[in-house]
């Protein structure tokens, strides 16, 4: 365990003991605080903090391949969605002749289109190992197939950041195609309940943002472990010098896919658990805007930390929702003025601020 | 109605006709203008009988003695059954239903009467043999009328409803033709008629007549003649001619798909070629590339509602305003952000990310999130009709050419004006431009410049297709960079050819794959091309590629 967090030791501990503190101090809030006590967390609230730490989980594993790797992916929310969709379809399918049209077996979207039966695409689905399985297995596959191809040819830098968008935006205008059966437009929605229980209890909240803090905190170890490794130390060399690195002898193109894949895959379940919390998943998740938007999150929290951008997640995502709320308008001024501020004033984001101040001091 | 009542009337009302028409004959000696009067009278009380002979007689009374007009207006309210009597007195009206309320006119003087009942009104009905006949003297005194245009239309009425009755009269209307495309589809009518005819060489005369014609009316008339046609020689001459219908008709669609994947493809090169000087030649990602376009077409809004009486001028006032706008918003962008990250290109690509936020969310407070239409000029729409199945649209053809011109231009001033050729020197080597005293701070600047003002131009191009919203950029952005990349970055000639080429491509898949399909084979396609060939088509030359 130790060695595992042999480099950045001290922080990796804290940050692992708020992680927990917080994911049993938040559903012992709400469940056992009364409402009326100052200290209760309603369930909306408690909600909101599970969402922000799939986000975190997001994060986690878009810095992998950003902070460690120097792929600046922009289609990581491409891997988000599909693990979102792979939960949603298991939902849907749980909601079985509760519908609107009371179908038991089609979900209440395909009975509007006048499908006689179940996409093949949609069978298993009924299964939450399967589910779960898919969620992790569907974001992979994609991003070793991409990226198979994109590293082995050696397509780097914007380049690749640029197709990377182009791959989230076409899934983003498929998925809008009624045709392709996730619900189009509207994507899937209506969710009853999940394993039985169901959505809206407080007690499935509770477990479902337990269950985020543990996927968080099992990220945050599966990454410092891969960045402690041989393996690391290769990725990061890749990151600083790719030529070298490969006249040296190393396959940079295996490295880069292999990392990129387990990333893909934390991203996937990042976003099954996502979604039962916010009870929607449709295809805006796919815009290139979210995609961005994650890359903020890693950058203002500081590249190749592992827990900076968990901290820039929460932070950039608690301002989003206040300003959301609070001043519409200004959401994307501000959002637009961190983007070119930490670019241009803080390359290695806040953890970095900290980490100079210390060492100047 | 029964039989007998049926006689009942022919008894009461039929008898005195014979002495009538005598009556009338003897009266058209005497006062010209008095019989016919009279006769128009008579036609139109024959018209309130229920035997169809009587009618017919009724037309033709109305055929010989009505004034052009009256005729034409009776025949058409005829046809249109709208023409009724009133059950008590006879008289013959016109109704026009206006909502729940029948407002009835008398044919005879053309006062408006109080409105009545339905029940009260009787349709006049007709049979298909009446109608046709109606049919053919509308159309022969169309067909004879002076201008040319009406003449045209009842020409092309013809062909859309053939009517074997006027065969005969449209052979003698095309001797006295005069004007060259009446001329033709009266000859394509004609051919029409005798097709129908029972003699051999006149249908095979008929057949030469259609030859080449791309109407489709005359191709539906040709499958049904071969299917219906005996004589072996002429249904095999009919089947040659439906052959080459056929092959002319793919051959326009084929050339409508490219002129559609032409304007398509314009677009998109309009949309890139600002890129492709700030990507291509100074390396620099600009995601806010597409809100510089959507300033441009901003710009062309705000030019429009400054001068409202005069749109067209205000379009091409626009032009160069566009590039003024979006070109300075260049160079302050460039000068405040993107001169601190030269060298670091994924943070490049950030920083112009935030900046299009920011310039999308500063549209959306000024002139609010709605979609803004700006108006197109008068002279650019409508389309230029090659022939009945292929014509182009002006706006597009307008989109085309202007691309051609914006390119050209552009390629004269990186290749013959000195600010050209310092900016192909910078990008080549910038230390020896340097070194021979190229200020390369300043042509950075400039150039950046000079890729924005254009993306600016194409702003107010893309203000002619689309609606002008704070979106409008962001829809572009990845199509321009995907154009950039695949026609090999740091080449004018590849952005052109390869955003034509996408642009046809697209329109190619799109009838069997749809839209949004196409657009998706395209993008997958365009990121397994860049893998397999990442330099893009015409790549750079050096050591680089």
């Amino acid at each position: 365990m130790v060695s595992i967090l042999m480099n950045n030791k001290r922080a990796s501990i804290i940050f692992l003991a708020c992680l927990g503190f917080a994911t049993v101090l938040v559903p012992i809030l709400n469940l056992l605080v009364g409402p009326d006590n100052a200290f209760h967390i309603p369930t909306y609230t408690m909600s909101m903090l599970g969402k922000y730490l799939t986000y975190a989980l997001l994060a986690v594993a878009v810095d992998l391949v950003w902070g460690y790797l120097g792929i600046l992916s922009l289609g990581h929310g491409a891997f988000f969605a599909l693990g979102g969709y792979a939960m949603g379809m298991y939902l849907m399918r749980q909601i079985g002749d509760r519908g609107v049209y009371g179908n038991p077996i089609l979900p209440d979207f395909m009975v509007f289109l006048n499908w006689q039966e179940l996409p093949w695409f949609w069978h298993g689905f009924q299964w939450f190992w399967f589910a779960i399985l898919m969620a992790v297995l569907v974001p992979t596959l994609l991003s070793i197939f991409f990226g198979w191809f994109a590293f082995r040819s050696r397509v780097t830098g914007v380049y690749l950041s640029i197709i990377t968008q182009a791959l989230t935006f076409s899934l983003l205008l498929a998925f809008f195609r009624n045709e392709m059966g996730f619900g189009g437009n509207n994507g899937l929605t209506d969710f009853k309940d999940i394993l039985g229980f169901s959505l809206q209890s407080d007690y499935t909240r509770a477990s479902l943002f337990i269950a985020s803090g543990i996927a968080l905190a099992f990220g945050y170890l599966c990454c410092q472990y891969i960045v402690n490794s041989k393996l690391g130390r290769v990725c990061t060399a890749i990151r600083d010098s790719e030529s070298r690195v490969q006249f040296i002898g190393y396959r940079i193109e295996n490295f880069k896919l292999w990392v990129f894949a387990f990333s893909a895959a934390l991203a996937g379940i990042a976003g099954a658990l996502y979604v039962p919390q916010v009870g929607i998943i449709n295809p805006s998740e796919f815009s290139p805007l979210n995609s961005i938007e994650i890359v903020v999150w890693v950058a203002v929290g500081g590249r190749a930390t592992i827990y900076g951008p968990v901290i820039g997640a929460l932070l950039v995502n608690y301002a989003k929702s206040f300003l959301t709320a609070a001043m519409p308008e200004s959401w994307l001024f501000v959002l637009g003025a961190i983007f070119i501020v930490v670019t241009l004033f803080l390359p290695h984001g806040i953890t970095g601020l900290l980490k100079s101040k210390k060492e100047s001091q | 109605m029964t039989f007998a009542s049926l006689s009942y009337i022919r008894t009461t009302f039929f008898l005195p006709v014979p002495a009538i028409i005598a009556f009338v004959f003897f009266a058209a000696i005497a006062t010209g203008t008095e019989t016919t009067t009279v006769e128009f009278e008579e036609g139109l009380s024959l018209l309130t009988q229920n035997d169809f002979d009587q009618k017919e007689r009724g037309i033709d009374k109305i055929d010989i003695s009505a004034d052009p007009m009256k005729k034409k207006e009776i025949f058409t309210a005829l046809l249109s059954d709208q023409l009724f009597y009133i059950k008590k007195d006879k008289t013959l009206v016109f109704v026009e239903e206006d909502e729940s309320v029948y407002r009835i006119t008398s044919v005879l003087s053309g006062i408006e009467l109080t409105a009545l009942k339905k029940r009260k009104l009787t349709k006049i009905s007709l049979n298909n043999t009446l109608r046709q006949k109606i049919n053919s003297i509308l159309a022969r005194q169309n067909l004879s009328h002076q201008d040319p245009q009406v003449r045209l239309a009842a020409a092309n009425k013809l062909l859309e409803e053939p009517n074997p009755s006027i065969v005969s009269l449209l052979a003698s209307r095309l001797t006295d033709e005069k004007d060259a495309k009446v001329k033709k589809t009266l000859s394509l009518a004609l051919g029409l008629g005798q097709l129908k005819d029972d003699a051999p060489d006149k249908r095979l005369n008929a057949l030469t007549n259609l030859k080449g014609s791309l109407n489709p009316s005359v191709r539906n008339a040709l499958v049904k003649f071969i299917h219906e046609e005996q004589d072996e020689t002429i249904k095999k001459k009919a089947e040659q001619v439906l052959r080459d219908i056929d092959s002319m008709v793919s051959f326009f669609g084929f050339a409508e798909t490219l002129f559609f994947g032409l304007s398509m493809g314009s677009v998109l090169v309009l949309a890139a070629i600002g890129l492709a000087i700030t990507f291509g030649v100074i390396g620099v990602i600009n995601m806010a590339h597409g809100e510089l376009i959507m300033i441009g077409a901003y710009t062309t809004y705000v030019i429009q509602q400054l001068m409202p009486e005069s749109i067209g001028l205000s379009l091409f006032l626009a032009i160069p305003a566009a590039f003024i706008v979006s070109g300075l918003t260049g160079i302050v962008i460039e000068r405040s952000v993107i001169r601190f990250l030269y060298g670091r290109p994924l943070e490049t690509l950030l920083a112009t990310y935030g900046l299009s936020l920011v310039l999308q969310q500063a549209v959306r407070s000024i002139f609010s999130p709605l979609n803004r239409t700006v108006i197109t000029p008068d002279w650019m729409s409508g389309s230029l009709a090659i022939n009945s199945i292929f014509s182009i649209t002006i706006n597009r053809l307008s989109i085309v050419i202007f691309c051609g011109v914006v390119f050209a231009a552009l390629f004269l001033i990186m290749k013959k004006t000195s600010i050209g050729l310092q900016v192909r020197a910078v990008s080549q080597n910038r230390a020896m431009a340097r070194a021979m005293g190229v200020r390369a701070s300043r042509v950075d600047a400039l150039t950046f410049g000079l890729g924005s003002g254009i993306a600016g131009i194409a702003g107010v191009a893309l203000s002619q297709l689309t609606n002008v919203g704070p979106n409008l950029g962001q829809a572009y952005i990845i199509d321009s960079f995907m154009v950039v990349v695949f026609g090999g970055v740091g080449n004018l000639w590849g952005t052109m050819l390869g955003g034509l080429s996408l642009g046809i491509a697209n329109k190619f898949i799109e009838p069997w794959a749809g839209a949004v399909l196409a657009k998706i084979i395209i993008l997958v396609f365009i990121i397994l091309f860049i893998q397999r060939r990442p330099q893009g088509l015409f790549p750079q030359k050096g050591r680089v590629a």
